[in-house]
């Protein structure tokens, strides 16, 4: 499988003390482990188990995935921007790799 | 050995019920016991009130492999007004667990959105800790089209 591209979606410049909407979407076949092949045999559980949001080192928000997470995790959530600074997203998955992006935003 | 066609009617549908009986307990669907389990380990032995916590799901869930659901929590998110996290449980997967979800202060508002998968039509269940120890529960009956597990 081609590596997961994380998409992050948030506006670009907030007034202080705002409440922003975030939204998150990662490519992740997210395996179950309940599946079987074509000879019987269960594919493996491999699905992203942990997401984290952070603003300037601090944690906003985070998520412990079960299996039953569609494909393709999909979160929106909120975060209260005090000050210009910027978003890190990280995924990990089940395989140790963590995937992860940063976005910028403005506080006027 | 003679065996009259009475005979293998009768064992063929036997077999046949037998087949039917073995596939339904191969996948071990999560109880409601081991849901209950989960809600009382997560309330810490406290029993969990209603109000505050809302859980949005849909009624009908055509695919059971996307199904959306949020939470939301009525707080201030200061103080001792704080909600900790919020646990998604679903009664009738193979495995109840589906995701928790951690705040902070600096999440601003208490609530998320996200995609789930369901086996079959089942109930959704959502609880959040608050950081006084209160716990909430909010429940939804979620009827499954095509279910979401296997393949």
């Amino acid at each position: 499988m081609a590596t997961p591209k994380p998409r992050v979606k948030l506006p670009k410049s907030a007034s202080a003390g705002e409440v922003i909407t975030i939204k998150t979407l990662i490519s992740h076949d997210m395996e179950s482990g309940q599946r079987k092949d074509k000879q019987g045999n269960t594919i493996p559980r491999k699905i992203i188990n942990k997401f984290t949001c952070e603003f300037n080192g601090q944690p906003v928000f985070s998520c412990d995935m079960e299996p039953a997470i569609s494909a393709n995790p999909y979160f929106q959530f909120s975060a209260k921007v005090n000050e210009s600074g910027t978003f890190k997203f990280s995924w990990v998955d089940d395989d140790g790799s963590v995937y992860s992006t940063e976005e910028k935003i403005e506080v006027k | 050995m003679n065996i009259s066609r009475r005979q293998v009617l009768a064992l063929s549908a036997g077999a046949a019920v037998f087949a039917i009986a073995g596939s339904n307990t191969a996948p071990a669907f999560a109880n409601v016991e081991e849901t209950e389990k989960r809600i009382a380990e997560f309330a810490g032995g406290k029993t969990p009130e209603t109000g505050k916590l809302t859980l949005t799901a849909p009624e009908i869930a055509e695919n059971g492999n996307t199904v959306p659901i949020s939470v939301e929590v009525e707080s201030a998110m200061s103080g001792d007004d704080l909600v900790e996290s919020v646990m998604i449980l679903a009664d009738g997967n193979p495995n109840p667990d589906v995701a928790t979800f951690n705040f902070t202060e600096a999440s601003g508002v208490a609530a998320a959105t996200t995609r789930m998968r369901l086996a079959k039509t089942q109930n959704v269940l959502a609880l959040a800790r608050m950081k006084d120890g209160t716990v909430y529960m909010d429940k939804k009956e979620v009827k499954v089209t095509i279910g979401g597990c296997g393949g």
